[in-house]
C-alpha cells in the first residue's frame, strides 16, 4: 500500500511535468496545426543554456529566469525562421521540417556541451517529505513543480479568456482570415503562440532536469510522454493537457514501479494507440467529424 | 514482362556489382555492403512514405528488430545464414502488421507521434531483458564465413559484400515489380485520395497495412544484414538518429523512387565520411567531428522541404507526370 501511495505522488510530480510539455504541443496545434516534435530539442537547449549560467556560479533563480527567457526566444525565432516557410504546407512536410529541426538542435548542443550527461540542481531537496516517521516519495522540489505548473497553467487561462491578446490568439487561432480582416496580425500572433509554447517546454526541461541528467537527447522520451499527454487530452484543449498529463504521470509511474523503468516509453505508446484507436479525438474533445 | 525488365536491370546492376568487388579494397566493400543494406531499408520506408502516404519515424526500430532475430536465430539453434535472414525479415514484417494495424487508424501526426515512440522505445526493452537481448552491450554474431569454394584468401569483406548486395538486389527485384503491379497502384491510390480509393472498392485499411508490412519486411532484411557487416545488434546502433537518417535518405533519393533510394543509401554511407574527413581537415574538435553527419541530416530535411516550393506533394506529381503520361493504365484512371 505504501508503494503505491509512493508511486502516486511521483506520478503526480511527473505528470506535472508532462502536462507543461503536453500544453507546449497543443498550443501550437491549436494555432499552426503542426505538431512541434523539435520540442524536446528546444527544451534541451533552454536546459543546457540554464545548465551554463548556473555552472557558471550563477543562483538558481538566474539559471531559471534564463531558461524561460531562452525559450520565449527560441520559439520566437523558430517560428519565424523555419516554421514561416512551411505553414502552408501538406502536414507531412511540418513533420519533417520539426523532426530535421531537433536533430540538428541535438547535434549543435552535442557540439557546443559534447555527449555527456551534466547533472541539474534541482530548486529545494529532492529528499522526500517525513510523514508520520516515514519518507515518502514527494519532496520538497516535486511540491515545487506541481505548484509552478498550477502556476503557469492559471497564468494561460488568464492570458486567453482576460486579456485582449488572449481574444487575438483564440481568433487567428480558430479563424485566421476573419481575424486578418478585424486588423488582427494573425503571422504576429503565432509567433507569440511559438513563444509562449517554447516557454512552457522550457519550463519542463528545467523541472525535469534534475531527475533525467542534461544531454542532447535526454528529453526525447519526455517529448513521448507530453505527446501522449496531449492527445489524451484531445491535442485542442489546454485543460486536457493538464488532465492528460496527469493521466499519463501516473500511468507510467505505476508501470514504472511494477514492470521496470526501461518498459516506461512502451507503456506510452500502449497508452497512446489505445486511445487513439478508442477516442480517436482524445478523453476530453467533443465527438466531432473525423478530419481526412 | 515487367518482371523480366526489372529482373534483367537486376542482374546486370549484379555483374557490375560482383566486378567493382573484386577492384576495391576491403574497407571500400564494407561501405559497399553497408550502402546495400541501408539502399534496402530507404527504398522501403520510400515505398511506404512516397507511394503510400504514411511516415514512420519507427524504421529504426524495426531494424532492430530484424537484427536481434537474426543474431538469435544465428547464435541460438544454429540456422543457415540465408535461413535466418529469411525468417528475421518475416519476423519483422509480423511486428509491421500489428505496427501497421494500429498506423492504419492513424493520420499524419498522430502516426509520426506513435511511431517515435515506438523509435524511442523499443531499443530500451534490451535493457529489460539483459540475459535474453544484453543490455546495452547487446549481442554479438560470428561473422559470416566465406565457402571453401572461393578459395583460401577469399577476403571476408568481399563476402560481405556479395551477401548485402546480393540481398539488395533481390529486394529492388520484388519491390519494382510490387511497385508496377496492381498493388502498387493500390497504394497509390491511397495515398491520393482515401475517399475515391475507397469508392473504387479498395479497403483502405487494408491497403495501408499491406505497405507497412511489405516496408517494415524490408526494414527488418536491413537489419540482418546489418548484422552480417557488424556482427553485433546494440541498442545504441538502433537510436531514433538512425530512423532520421533513414527519413534523410528517403527525402534526398526523392519520395517513392527506388532509383533515387540508391542515391539516399549512398549519402548515408558517404555523409558521415565526408563530414569526418572534413572535421579532421578543418581540425575541429571532437565533439563537433562526432555531431557533424545529425546536423547535414537535420539541415537536409529542413532546407529540402523549405525550399522545395511545392514541398512534398509537389514533388510527387512530379515524379508520377511523366510516368503518367507515357503509359496512362487503366488502374491509375479509376483510381
Amino acid at each position: 500500500m505504501g508503494r503505491f501511495v509512493d508511486l502516486t505522488l511521483n506520478g503526480l510530480a511527473n505528470g506535472a511535468i508532462y502536462a507543461a510539455v503536453a500544453l507546449s504541443l497543443v498550443l501550437i496545434w491549436r494555432a499552426t496545426r503542426i505538431l512541434n516534435f523539435a520540442q524536446a530539442g528546444m527544451l534541451m537547449i533552454t536546459t543546457f543554456i540554464a545548465w551554463s549560467v548556473l555552472d557558471a556560479g550563477a543562483p538558481y533563480v538566474v539559471g531559471f529566469l534564463v531558461a524561460l527567457a531562452a525559450g520565449l526566444l527560441l520559439g520566437a525565432v523558430v517560428e519565424r525562421v523555419v516554421i514561416r516557410p512551411i505553414e502552408a504546407a501538406p502536414p507531412l512536410n511540418a513533420v519533417i521540417v520539426t523532426l530535421g529541426l531537433l536533430v540538428l538542435l541535438q547535434a549543435l548542443a552535442g557540439m557546443i556541451w559534447g555527449g555527456n550527461p551534466r547533472s541539474f540542481p534541482p530548486a529545494f531537496s529532492i529528499k522526500g517529505f517525513i510523514v508520520g516517521g516515514d519518507s515518502v516519495l514527494f519532496s520538497p522540489f516535486d511540491l515545487f513543480t506541481v505548484l509552478v505548473v498550477a502556476a503557469l497553467m492559471v497564468a494561460l487561462v488568464v492570458l486567453f479568456r482576460s486579456t485582449s491578446l488572449g481574444l487575438r490568439m483564440r481568433a487567428a487561432a480558430h479563424e485566421p482570415e476573419v481575424a486578418r480582416l478585424l486588423g488582427v496580425r494573425v503571422g504576429r500572433t503565432f509567433t507569440i503562440g511559438w513563444a509562449l509554447a517554447s516557454l512552457c517546454a522550457s519550463l519542463a526541461g528545467v523541472l525535469v532536469a534534475p531527475s533525467v541528467f542534461v544531454a542532447p537527447n535526454a528529453f526525447d522520451a519526455v517529448l513521448v510522454f507530453g505527446f501522449t499527454a496531449a492527445v489524451l487530452g484531445g491535442l485542442e484543449s489546454p485543460l486536457g493537457a493538464l488532465v492528460g498529463g496527469v493521466i499519463v504521470g501516473l500511468a507510467l509511474s505505476y508501470v514504472s514501479g511494477y514492470a521496470g523503468s526501461s518498459v516506461v516509453t512502451l507503456g506510452a505508446l500502449v497508452i497512446l494507440v489505445a486511445v487513439l484507436m478508442i477516442r480517436p479525438n482524445g478523453l476530453f474533445a467533443a465527438a466531432g467529424a473525423r478530419r481526412v | 514482362m515487367t518482371a523480366l525488365r526489372h529482373g534483367a536491370i537486376a542482374v546486370a546492376a549484379g555483374v557490375v556489382l560482383l566486378g567493382v568487388t573484386y577492384v576495391i579494397g576491403p574497407f571500400d566493400n564494407l561501405q559497399l555492403a553497408t550502402m546495400a543494406y541501408y539502399f534496402i531499408a530507404v527504398a522501403g520506408l520510400s515505398v511506404l512514405t512516397g507511394l503510400n502516404g504514411q511516415i514512420s519515424l519507427g524504421h529504426g526500430a524495426l531494424m532492430a528488430i530484424g537484427a536481434y532475430t537474426t543474431v538469435k536465430l544465428l547464435e541460438g539453434p544454429g540456422l543457415p545464414l540465408v535461413l535466418a535472414l529469411v525468417l528475421a525479415t518475416l519476423f519483422t514484417a509480423v511486428a509491421g502488421l500489428v505496427a501497421g494495424a494500429a498506423a492504419a487508424r492513424l493520420r499524419g501526426p498522430y502516426l509520426a507521434g506513435a511511431t517515435l515512440a515506438l523509435a524511442v522505445g523499443l531499443p530500451s526493452v534490451a535493457t529489460r531483458f539483459p540475459d535474453f537481448l544484453g543490455a546495452s552491450q547487446g549481442l554479438t554474431a560470428a561473422p559470416p564465413t566465406p565457402p571453401e569454394a572461393l578459395g583460401f584468401a577469399f577476403p571476408l569483406e568481399r563476402w560481405q559484400a556479395w551477401i548485402c548486395c546480393l540481398g539488395a538486389l533481390v529486394a529492388y527485384w520484388l519491390l519494382a515489380n510490387l511497385v508496377s503491379s496492381r498493388t502498387g497502384r493500390t497504394f497509390r491510390a491511397v495515398r491520393d485520395s482515401e475517399v475515391a480509393a475507397e469508392l473504387a472498392g479498395l479497403d483502405v485499411g487494408r491497403v495501408q497495412i499491406g505497405a507497412f508490412v511489405v516496408s517494415a519486411a524490408c526494414a527488418g532484411l536491413a537489419g540482418g544484414l546489418f548484422v552480417v557487416v557488424t556482427q553485433l545488434a546494440a541498442p545504441g546502433a538502433f537510436a531514433l538518429t538512425l530512423s532520421v537518417a533513414l527519413l534523410t535518405g528517403v527525402i534526398l533519393g526523392g519520395l517513392g523512387s527506388l532509383l533515387g533510394a540508391v542515391f539516399g543509401a549512398a549519402a548515408l554511407v558517404l555523409v558521415p565520411q565526408w563530414s569526418d574527413d572534413l572535421a579532421k581537415a578543418l581540425s575541429l574538435p571532437t565533439g563537433v567531428q562526432a555531431n557533424l553527419a545529425l546536423a547535414v541530416y537535420g539541415l537536409v530535411l529542413i532546407l529540402v522541404m523549405v525550399f522545395a516550393p511545392r514541398g512534398l506533394r509537389g514533388g510527387l506529381e512530379r515524379l508520377a507526370a511523366p510516368l503518367r503520361r507515357i503509359r496512362p493504365t487503366r488502374g491509375e484512371e479509376t483510381a
